[in-house]
């Protein structure tokens, strides 16, 4: 999603990307990153939880129309009030996605 | 305080993301200067959560992904802002639907920020937003020729200054 990101900033449109990876977005050169601490799925927090979601988007906003530089990166000082463990399971399908059942059986590395 | 990026992520899967750099041809600097102040901007929204409006829209593509592992769907969707929470599926087998079903504004907070516009912190929202389906093959060649183009042509028919993406 970062290199989405620079093709339709390439086509005039500032964008920002909040991601729970902002170490990999900014690898992949994204022009603006907000990172959040939360598990997969849950960009902009829990659900119901306006609060949080609130804090996420105007972060987003902030970077989105503040930033002054390419490769501005603002990461959102919250923690996810649920136990790791807990949380970890709980973002994963309850059926392993194709790609995975298929490194779990052949052990293959990344390419 | 920075985040840590691997936090949630099965701990062998982190050299799949870890230390790999930019995308082929993605190297150098990109930038559009966000154009006015945010209270006169307008606003969209992009997901890559999967998420569909049920009954008027198919879902993503997860047959032909389960028959072929290395491919995802690269299609895209126009989520309109003011769609019923209700009305929205979720067609993505990377991530659990739980929480995305029982409240998709953790991926797509539209009407969060249609308050903000109220509140006239945000100038505007687009009439629509954007969904699609995150996992995609490695060359990442559908978004490249086809939907990132389509993308950014709807973007600029919808007159957006700024545009919020959410990997999920």
């Amino acid at each position: 999603m970062p290199v989405l990101a620079r093709w339709i900033e390439r086509a005039g449109i500032s964008t920002v990307v909040v991601t729970m990876m902002p170490s990999v977005a900014e690898e992949r050169r994204a022009p603006r990153v907000v990172g959040v601490e939360f598990p997969f799925g849950h960009a902009f927090g829990r659900p119901g939880d306006r609060p949080m979601q609130r804090q996420v988007l105007q972060l987003a906003l902030r970077v989105l129309a503040g930033a002054s530089r390419f490769g501005t990166r603002v990461d959102l000082d919250v923690e996810w009030p649920v136990p790791l463990r807990e949380a970890y399971r709980a973002w994963q399908p309850k059926e392993a996605s194709p790609i995975v059942k298929v490194i779990l059986e052949t052990g293959r590395r990344p390419v | 305080m920075n985040v840590d990026s691997y936090r949630f992520l099965p701990r062998s899967f982190r050299p799949y993301y870890e230390g790999r750099g930019p995308f082929p041809g993605e190297e150098e600097p990109v930038w559009a200067p966000f154009p006015k102040r945010l209270s006169e901007a307008r606003i969209g929204l992009l997901t890559s959560a999967g998420l569909y409006v049920k009954g008027s829209q198919p879902g993503f593509d997860v047959e032909r992904e389960r028959a072929n592992p290395e491919w995802g769907d690269p299609g895209w969707r126009l989520i309109p802002a003011g769609v019923e929470p209700a009305d929205i599926a979720v067609a993505h087998l990377h991530i659990s639907d739980e929480d995305l079903l029982a409240d998709p504004e953790i991926a797509l907070p539209a009407r969060l920020l249609d308050q903000l516009v109220e509140e006239r912190v945000v100038g505007g929202a687009t009439a629509e937003h954007m969904s699609v389906m995150g996992y995609q093959e490695r060359s990442l060649a559908g978004w490249r020729d086809k939907t990132a183009g389509e993308l950014a042509a709807r973007l600029v028919e919808q007159r957006t200054d700024g545009l919020i993406l959410a990997p999920a």
